[in-house]
């Protein structure tokens, strides 16, 4: 089978700023991978990147939630498909939803535990059930590759676990930028740890643990 | 004022002294007489009359008709405006039809669409369609380009155009499109009175007989009128109001009869009038016709384009510098760091009454007690933007972050409120450069011998061609003052500073709790 994502040899930046140095990445179809690394060591980049390069198979979680506030829960989240209609399709949408879309977008809120927010504004969530949102658009765009920037960053540890858990049935091959390792090594089963832009460490989850990755964490809160 | 542009070091104190010293230039060239032979007693006359309006005399039709030509002039130019804005970024004929649309005053629009639609309701409907459409092109577009955009750009791939603005472009900006054109509808009363000035039938009609023959208590009335209206607009024009609002206003039009038929007006317009009268005759392929018009083109620019760009330009440097200077006086009195709640209400009250008073009709209020000189204009000219100028410098003194210990009074003026906010100062004045500049050309229609005052008579000899040539003199030169404005802004580094009376825009939005610093920008990485 192909490889889900190939890099070789990538660099990036902002403004002429380096952020990303030779990035050489291949993740397979079906792996669920978890980037790690202290803030600024170029997650958020690397994701970026690669959703760039593979935006016609990818979904986007971005570290923002990145809704539009005035629109209700319903049409953030159906946002998520609004390539596979017709214009015509998705503007009746936006003014009366079919029942069909509501139900649609009903299970995947269901899943992020989100179901009862389904026709409130999105500017009016908490942070964490913006986050869901966002989850549940990325769900709802339902593309083979999900990339997310830090997804589950604004819920408690039992939220988190049950979030990735339903991401991870959606999506057949995922990416997740994280900063909590315990999450990391509980979900994934690759890790692949970034330093000041460079891959420094990429390895089977099942090879690693908490105390081998903590030192790379140091002065962060974990 | 051009000397600011060569000046090597350009700062705040260089660019001042150079308007400083083009206003002192224009001075002498500017005709500052006071000719009335009582205007002591003409202005007591008015204070009594303010004093003791006769509110039996309302018109109440003219009142009805302002407010529905508004209407529907700013519901017209809004939806234009907003078809414009959509292609704005893209289209250099969208962005250059949209500055000339903006560049020609609705006045001056009037006194032309009079020659096709004459005193009926759509002169005035288009005289305000028209160069709202180009303003509101380029305000929703700008309001499009500062959007937040962190939602448009996880959309899934390959989004249509069209869902992509309507899930996650316009509601962002929903808000501010919203609140300003609202707000503009203001604005749109404030020029639908003065088309009144020229022969429509809204306040301005009325107000102008009154003025004329000194029946202040009938003018004050209607004009306290006005300003309840004003007032009062947050209550009545609402976003669910406007739908019953235009129809109501289409409902009202007054009925015009007569003038001939639209379209064989327009054919005489446009297939007679406007072309010049050495191309009228004859075939366009002889030479003669072409000198002909050459040196008719060299004629009217020598003649009346421009005397009439040098006077329009000594009257709106003048009242540049005068606007400056009463804006700085104006600032404390309306600011809580100097007079505490009570400078609240006073910046509060003096916005009612500079937004709902037209600097026309003070002007021409003026030029009839004072008599016929370049000083009404000027006052009037000051007055306005002074005081424009001046609230707002005073909410943004209140904004100020201080140090508990600061000095008060004058100490606080010279030392901290005055240099902090100097630039912002600048950046405001600047900008209301070119609307000042468009205003002294329309003053030419009060007799001062600016652009208006050519185009004004031209068009009375009908040579609507000649009205039409110096018309675009008046679009060049404002859109070039706007461009050396902009210069002058980019230059000073004040060009990111809010200058717009609207510019609550911002806070009024609600705020997008989906937006992070940079989450915009992390977006796009250059690979």
């Amino acid at each position: 089978m192909a490889a889900a994502i190939t890099l070789e040899g990538i660099s990036a930046g902002y403004h002429g700023a380096p952020v990303l140095h030779d990035i050489r990445l291949c993740v397979e179809p079906g792996e669920r991978v978890a980037v790690l690394g202290r803030s600024g060591a170029g997650k958020s980049t690397l994701l970026n990147t690669i959703y760039r390069r593979y935006a016609q198979c990818a979904a986007l979680i971005p570290q923002a939630s990145s809704l539009v506030a005035n629109l209700s829960v319903f049409h953030n989240v159906f946002m998520g498909c609004l390539d596979r209609h017709s214009t015509l399709y998705n503007l009746r949408t936006l003014i009366w939803p079919p029942a069909a879309e509501i139900a649609a977008v009903v299970r995947v809120l269901e899943a992020v535990g989100l179901k009862e927010k389904l026709f409130a504004k999105a500017g009016e969530l908490s942070g964490g059930q913006q986050q869901r949102t966002s989850v549940a658009r990325a769900m709802f765009n339902g593309r083979p590759l999900v990339l997310g920037d830090e997804p589950v960053s604004a819920l408690d540890r039992v939220q988190a676990g049950d979030v990735l858990r339903v991401i991870c049935e959606r999506h057949e091959t995922k990416i997740f930028a994280m900063h909590d390792i315990r999450l990391a090594l509980e979900y994934a089963d690759r890790i692949i740890l970034l330093q000041g832009g460079r891959i420094i460490l990429d390895e089977p989850a099942s090879h690693l643990n908490y105390q081998r990755l903590l030192p790379h964490f140091e002065g962060e809160v974990q | 004022m051009k000397k600011a542009g060569f000046l090597p070091a350009l700062t705040y104190g260089s660019a001042t002294r150079a308007f400083l010293l083009a206003a002192i230039i224009a001075l002498p060239l500017a005709d500052l007489s006071i000719t009335a032979v009582h205007p002591g007693a003409e202005f007591r006359r008015l204070w009594m009359g303010i004093l003791s309006p006769d509110f039996s005399a309302i018109e109440l039709w003219s009142v009805v008709w302002t407010v529905a030509f508004a209407v529907l002039g700013v519901a017209a130019g809004s939806t234009a405006g907003l078809i414009l804005a959509l292609f704005f970024d893209r289209s250099r004929l969208v962005r250059l039809a949209a500055a000339c649309l903006r560049s020609v005053h609705e006045l001056f629009w009037a006194l032309f669409l009079m020659q096709i639609t004459g005193l009926s309701p759509a002169t005035g409907i288009l005289a305000i369609a028209l160069p709202y459409a180009g303003i509101f092109a380029k305000v929703f577009a700008e309001i499009f380009e500062e959007a937040d955009r962190s939602a448009e750009n996880v959309l899934p791939y390959r989004t249509a155009a069209v869902a992509r603005f309507a899930f996650a472009r316009l509601p962002v900006v929903a808000q501010q499109l919203k609140t300003y054109t609202l707000y503009r509808l203001e604005c749109g009363m404030r020029s639908t009175l003065v088309l009144g000035f020229v022969g429509l039938p809204t306040i301005g009609f009325h107000l102008e007989s009154y003025f004329k023959e000194a029946h202040y208590a009938e003018a004050a009335a209607l004009l306290g009128c006005f300003y309840v209206l004003i007032g009062t607009r947050r209550l009545w024009a609402r976003p669910w109001t406007v739908p019953l609002l235009v129809l109501a206003s289409l409902f009202v039009l007054p009925q015009v009869s007569g003038n001939g038929s639209i379209w064989s007006n327009i054919a005489r317009f446009f297939g007679h009038d406007i072309i010049p009268v050495p191309l009228r005759s004859g075939s366009l392929s002889y030479g003669a016709a072409w000198t002909g018009f050459a040196s008719w083109v060299w004629r009217i620019t020598v003649r009346q384009i421009g005397p009439g760009t040098l006077e329009t330009l000594v009257l709106a440097q003048i009242a540049l510098i005068a606007a400056g200077a009463i804006a700085l006086i104006v600032y404390p009195m309306v600011s809580r760091r100097f007079l505490g709640r009570l400078g609240h209400y006073l910046g509060r009250a003096m916005l009612v009454v500079v937004r709902s008073t037209p600097e026309y009709m003070l002007a021409y209020l003026l030029l009839q007690l004072m008599g016929p000189s370049m000083l009404p204009a000027i006052i009037a000219l000051s007055l306005h933007n002074g005081a424009i100028i001046g609230y707002l410098l005073g909410r943004q003194a209140d904004q100020l972050a201080l140090r508990i210990d600061a000095p008060k009074g004058a100490n606080l003026y010279f030392y901290h409120t005055t240099p902090a906010l100097y630039g912002q100062f600048l950046a405001y004045l600047l900008y209301r450069w070119e609307l000042i500049l468009r205003e002294s050309a329309i003053f030419g229609i009060l007799g001062i011998k600016t652009l208006g005052y050519y185009v004004d008579a031209a068009i009375s000899e009908l040579r609507i061609d000649t009205a039409a040539l110096l018309l675009v003199g008046v679009a060049v030169l404002s859109m070039s003052v706007d461009a050396f404005s902009r210069a002058l802004r980019r230059r000073l580094r004040i060009e990111g500073l809010p200058v717009r009376l609207s510019a609550e825009r911002g806070a009024s939005s609600p705020r997008s709790p989906a937006r992070y610093p940079d989450a915009g920008h992390a977006q796009e990485p250059v690979v």
